[in-house]
């Protein structure tokens, strides 16, 4: 499981660090380090596109896992370069620059656009397999989540856009329903796909969504 | 009381219907044209919402328009749009108005529209409406409260016989003959063939197939909707027919064929009834009709 970044094109990357001219660049070691958005590479061809821009770079650093709470210890080793700074640009996920923004007071920029939370299924492609709904449906629909794999997330079966096992909106994207028929009908359990479900609950836990672990 | 649409459907005469599409704008002059060409020459006339994703004057207010005339309307309503709270209300209010008749769709997507950035609802899909039209049928909202006044509409929803693979859109087809579709206008079928084997099929179930017929203005045209739009299938015998003709003869071509093409279903009562569906030439539907012999 990894969450998926897309680095931004440098024009919002430079607009959205107007007026911020010294900069301290973090990346991360985990996820962005994966698809190479944010790991130690990364970090160096953007303190340099910075100094290109004419920005003054302060430093930069990858954090094991940006999203955790070692990020704060992180944070205070490079807390005089991070101080002098005007700002953090991160190259963390988004979860990454929720935690950074908790210490030292500096606003964070994105540097990467967080996409989805995806499943690697074979080297180097990664796939998004579930919505986070709160209502599993996997049991009935073969381990294919409707939600997810269909466009329009429908649950009662394929819409008229189908062609070919492919979808409407991308002829290189399957039709999730087409999927879960052949999974289905090969498990011996097409009466499932015959059974009415009902519209979704779109409260199950309400936004935003936090648990305590007892 | 029953639609007049629902009474045709059910006297066993060979339905038609044929459908308009709102303008991107307010003037309705175009329209309203259509509406005065159709009224009077079939069972009831379809208004598309949205087609193909491309914000439009809405399906409600089309139907408004034929009701003020003195036709009979098909409220197309989609799910991409609206969610539960807003599809019931505009249920709600064609119902009182007059309007006695719903085709239930999941709709396209947004992307393949005119506003791709636009959020795509999908909060119910066309089959949950289907039984949201009954639930409000029975006098209660989809969150269990009694309504004042219920409705009363015909509901039908949408097949398409040339999907491939099949068996997935037949499973559906039934849920929504479960879910209560009184009746179903297909996507478009060329091939008499494979229809009539999909009818036999069909035939078992308690419902109104009304095929569906859309005109094939050029060869072009023809070539480009069986590579390009999902579901339908148009034999290379039909293209190389209309081929063969001068391009100033090919719309006429294509009213003989969709006119010989009802003629047969209605002769071998392969089917409950056609809805034809010119795209933008809705003046030419009278003379679909009448190389029907209708």
């Amino acid at each position: 499981m990894k969450s998926i970044t897309r680095q931004k094109k440098m024009e919002e990357i430079q607009q959205g660090l107007k007026g911020l001219d010294r900069v301290f660049v973090i990346g991360c070691g985990t996820c962005t380090t994966m698809t190479k958005t944010g790991g130690i590479d990364q970090v160096e061809e953007m303190k340099g596109r910075l100094q290109q821009m004419g920005k003054s770079v302060t430093g930069g650093m990858v954090i094991p896992t940006a999203c955790d709470d070692v990020t704060e210890a992180s944070l205070k080793e490079n807390e005089p370069y991070i101080r002098i700074a005007d700002c953090i640009l991160s190259m963390s996920c988004a979860l990454g620059i929720h935690r950074m923004s908790l210490y030292l007071g500096k606003p964070v920029i994105p540097a990467v656009d967080t996409l989805f939370i995806g499943v690697e299924e074979s080297p180097g492609y990664f796939r998004e397999a579930c919505a986070q709904c709160g209502q599993c449906l996997l049991g009935d629909t073969a381990g294919i989540c409707p939600i997810t794999a269909c466009h329009k997330g429908l649950v009662n079966g394929p819409c008229g856009g189908t062609n070919n096992g492919k979808c409407e909106v991308d002829k290189e994207k399957d039709c999730a329903w087409t999927l879960i028929y052949n999974r289905l009908k090969a498990q011996g359990r097409l009466e499932l796909m015959r059974q009415y479900q009902p519209p979704r609950n779109h409260h199950i836990a309400l936004k935003p969504r936090a648990i305590r672990i007892q | 009381m029953a639609s007049r649409f629902k009474e045709a459907l059910e006297s066993g005469k060979f339905v038609i219907t044929s459908e308009v599409a709102p303008p991107k704008g307010t003037n309705l002059d175009k329209l309203m044209h259509h509406i005065d060409l159709l009224k009077d020459k079939v069972d009831a006339i379809n208004v598309t919402d949205h087609q193909s994703s491309v914000m439009r004057f809405p399906s409600l207010g089309g139907c408004l328009a034929i009701k003020e005339k003195g036709g009979e309307a098909i409220m197309q309503m989609t799910c991409r749009d609206r969610n539960r709270l807003a599809l019931e209300a505009d249920l709600l209010f064609a119902y009182s108005r007059g309007i006695g008749n719903v085709l239930c769709l999941t709709g396209d997507a947004v992307p393949v529209g005119d506003h791709k950035e636009a959020k795509g609802v999908f909060d119910l899909d066309s089959l949950q409406l289907l039984k949201t039209v009954r639930q409000l049928a029975s006098g209660q909202d989809l969150g269990g409260n009694k309504l004042e006044g219920a409705v009363d509409f015909c509901a039908g929803a949408i097949v398409t016989p040339e999907a491939n693979p099949i068996e997935p859109q037949l499973i559906k087809f039934e849920k929504k003959v479960e879910a209560g579709a009184e009746f179903f206008q297909t996507q478009a079928i060329y091939d008499l063939e494979n229809f009539t084997k999909f009818m036999k099929y069909a035939r078992s179930f308690k419902t109104r197939i009304l095929a569906g017929i859309v005109l094939l203005s050029s060869a072009r045209m023809a070539k480009f909707m069986t590579e390009n739009v999902p579901g339908i299938f148009v034999p290379q015998s039909l293209i190389d027919e209309l081929s063969g003709v001068p391009k100033e003869r090919m719309l006429a071509k294509g009213i003989e064929i969709a006119g010989r093409t009802i003629a047969a279903l209605k002769k071998n009562n392969v089917c409950d009834g056609v809805h034809i569906m010119a795209i933008g030439k809705e003046e030419v539907v009278p003379e679909i009709l009448a190389a029907a012999g209708l």
